[in-house]
């Protein structure tokens, strides 16, 4: 065992995470240091820290997600420069396990999840003409309480050691036998309460959505993207239980000694995998529905034309949420089944394939005949059809069981999935960052720089991932840390380097075109920049905190587009006084109660976890004896508002 | 008047939850095999379950009843298809003991 294995309180003797500790503290005193200086503590505190805005929180979401992808980005870049060579010693095995299992969780649960999670908040609420989520509160706790479990996660590689078992943490090898460091108590305890937030969010959503449409908009009549965000939140309700209750049994398995997992005892290690996968694979459609949802927005809008297949769309979503359930087991064909197991899986998940593939052709024939504007949104989603496709593809050549013998934990599968989630979900979510930008800060992104950054990203993709098809047809494993000259893997992995190298270049222009458009880009007054077809497009941007001066009224699909084309108004009535919510202090100490527990949980301190924790129910208990009626706007202030936005927008 | 001012469901209700869980505790106390204990057990939760819902908490009078039946018919299906589908899985095809 080599030194770092130890179980050590801070990590000291490696000298990149010496690197990345001290530039985190450096990062953060300066920080600390601006905010002081300039005098901003308070401004955080009112506008951002106790806000229960659902257009702040998304705000707040994406900030994270981005600065997650770039956490996930640099391990990424690592690993592949660790294999970039035959034989390479940039990484050691130990810490290169670290940065697999790190750059896993981060890029699905702290990355793709709050990116999506940050669009639906800012959108969904402006989608169907509602002034706030159904329960505000709740969505600002849901929002701290990720941000307590990303914080946690993310301090492990410097304080106790980071987990190294794989994303999915498979037992026996997360057991406390194989994986002595706290690193796998880390995994468990701060999912467990980023996921408590997920949860939340998912049930706030399908109320928001199912209870708070604006007049006349019926389920059939809602915007594709609200229809993938009520979907999705109906699967993340169904699905994080099964995680909570999984993640629960681990933590009981390392630190209290339990045998729900153990190999013997009556325990069983396979039921890890198979809980995990009861949840996880609904995860990936969590993460990808929304995706299909912002394409669906991006692609109407500039192919001029409405969706086509509406009503085959909303089935097909309804039909992968209930097939996402049942096709787990494909994730562990060769780890014991029968063949009837295998077979039954086999089925499921190629059956998914179809209500997928009719997304695809409805995309293909709303833009059939369309008048396409190639922004750069739009240049996302037209890239994403056909390299969601290969991965498509090459899932249903995993999906038969007996040839899935061959590509089982090889490279081809960490292709085929790649090829799934960066154009499913991370070329979606940059769409829609491009695309919903200007309406949440009144101005859009430079097209010139986003067009560069896209044929980078896009590029790059293909030149990172493509290689791994062949490297694991040609049998090299995934998760080896390194692998010796004869084997021949060297050349496709060099490229595959490249590739990543240029994926972190496209990050690059990705954040400096917000830093450039922050300074230079001409400020957008039309509320409207993209001629767009749904309701948030009907208000100002930057939306004033009320969302909308009346509420408006409809009778169809894209009845905005429709009342922009006729000169119609979707709402003639006088301005009403508008009831708001007010913030809150609570959620964010609440979350800082819960990360100080899991923190503490995490090393065994039993008392003050206990402390702390009893600290998580006095703050329930106080929101249960709090008068909060929120407060009212004005029938003035609204005019004053709007006169200063320019004017009535309805 | 009285008839209408009398709780008639609720104490229906009251009345078939009582016998129901009298049923149910009659598999510890009668000596009867595993699979008729669980038979029992399994009919008499159906019924409870139903007789809570819809007599208690009048899910059938409420305006999104649709939502709320739609809801429940996809949280048992999730439910059937992790339980069922995890012993299928893990016990009746695995085949490495």
């Amino acid at each position: 065992m080599d030194t770092h294995h130890e179980q050590q309180f801070l990590i000291l003797n490696e000298p990149m995470i010496l690197a990345a500790m001290i530039s985190i503290v450096v990062g953060g005193l300066s920080i600390f240091i601006g905010l002081t200086y300039f005098k901003k503590w308070g401004y955080l505190w009112r506008e951002w820290i106790t806000t229960v805005d659902h257009k702040k929180i998304g705000v707040m979401y994406i900030l994270v997600a981005l600065i997650m992808l770039f956490r996930g980005g640099v391990d990424a870049l690592l690993m592949r420069g660790q294999t970039a060579m035959p034989e390479n010693g940039l990484l050691d095995a130990q810490h290169y396990n670290e940065i697999f299992t790190t750059h896993g969780v981060i890029m699905i649960l702290f990355m793709a999840m709050p990116f999506i999670i940050g669009l639906m908040n800012v959108v969904t609420p402006l989608q169907i003409g509602a002034r706030d989520v159904a329960f505000p509160r709740l969505n600002s706790v849901s929002f701290w309480l990720f941000a307590a479990g990303a914080g946690l996660f993310n301090i492990s590689f410097i304080i106790g050691g980071s987990p190294d078992a794989g994303w999915s943490a498979y037992f026996p090898l997360a057991s406390l036998e194989f994986s002595p460091t706290v690193g796998n108590n880390y995994y468990a305890l701060s999912l467990q309460i980023a996921g408590l937030g997920t949860l939340m969010t998912g049930i706030n959503f399908v109320v928001t959505i199912l209870k708070m449409r604006a007049p006349g908009m019926t389920l059939m009549k809602m915007p594709m993207f609200t229809w993938s965000v009520l979907i999705t939140n109906v699967i993340i309700v169904f699905a994080f239980p099964v995680l909570t209750v999984a993640l629960a049994l681990m933590t009981m398995d390392r630190q209290f000694g339990t045998k729900f997992f153990a190999m013997q005892d009556g325990g069983m290690d396979m039921l890890w995998a198979n809980l995990f996968w009861v949840w996880g694979h609904p995860e990936v459609y969590i993460v990808i529905l929304p995706a299909f949802g912002i394409y669906s927005e991006i692609i109407s809008t500039f192919a001029r034309k409405n969706l086509y297949g509406y009503k085959s769309m909303v089935i097909s979503m309804v039909a992968i949420s209930l097939l996402s359930f049942v096709v787990w087991a494909h994730h562990f064909y060769t780890m014991g089944h029968g063949v009837m197991v295998n077979s039954v899986f086999s089925i499921t998940t190629m059956l998914i394939a179809v209500p997928t593939g009719v997304k695809i052709f409805n995309w293909l024939l709303t833009l059939h005949k369309g008048k396409i504007s190639f922004t750069t949104p739009m240049l996302y989603s037209l890239a994403f059809i056909p390299i969601f496709t290969i991965g498509g593809v090459t899932g249903v050549m995993l999906a038969m069981a007996s040839a899935d013998y061959q590509y089982h934990n090889t490279m081809f599968l960490v292709a085929h999935f790649h090829y799934v989630l960066i154009p499913g979900t991370v070329f979606a979510v940059i769409a829609g960052f491009h695309f919903w930008f200007p309406k949440v800060f009144g101005f859009r992104l430079n097209e010139k720089l986003g067009k560069l950054g896209f044929w980078f990203i896009t590029i790059s993709f293909n030149v990172a991932f493509f290689p791994l098809f062949i490297l694991g047809l040609n049998g090299m494993t995934r998760r080896m840390y390194t692998y010796s000259e004869s084997t021949g893997y060297g050349p496709l992995n060099m490229l595959s380097f490249i590739g990543a190298v240029g994926l972190g270049i496209g990050f690059i222009i990705l954040v400096y075109n917000l830093y450039w458009s922050i300074r230079y880009s001409p400020r957008d007054e039309s509320g409207d920049p993209w001629d767009a077809r749904s309701l948030e497009w009907a208000t100002h941007s930057p939306v004033p905190v009320y969302n909308f001066a009346k509420v408006p009224k409809i009778n169809e699909l894209d009845a905005f587009w429709f009342a922009k084309k006729n000169n119609e108004s979707l709402n003639d009535e006088p301005y009403e006084k508008i009831h708001m919510p007010s913030n809150s202090g609570m959620p964010f100490l609440m979350s800082g109660a819960f990360f100080a527990a899991g923190f503490c949980a995490v090393f065994s301190w039993w008392i003050p976890a206990i402390v702390f924790t009893l600290l998580i129910f006095v703050f329930m208990g106080l929101r249960s004896f709090e008068q909060d009626h929120g407060y009212y706007i004005s029938v003035e202030e609204v005019e004053r508002t709007e006169r200063e936005l320019g004017g009535d927008k309805e | 008047m009285m008839k209408q001012l009398f709780p008639k469901q609720h104490v229906m209700g009251f009345i078939f939850s009582l016998a129901l869980s009298v049923v149910a505790l009659a598999v510890i106390t009668f000596d009867m095999s595993y699979k008729m204990g669980m038979g029992i057990l399994l009919v008499t939760a159906l019924a409870q379950a139903s007789v809570q819902l819809l007599l208690f908490m009048h899910i059938g009078e409420s305006e999104d009843r649709r939502t709320l039946y739609t809801n429940i018919g996809y949280a048992l299906f999730v439910g059937v298809v992790t339980i069922l589908g995890t012993l299928f899985t893990m016990i009746w095809g695995y085949q490495i003991r």
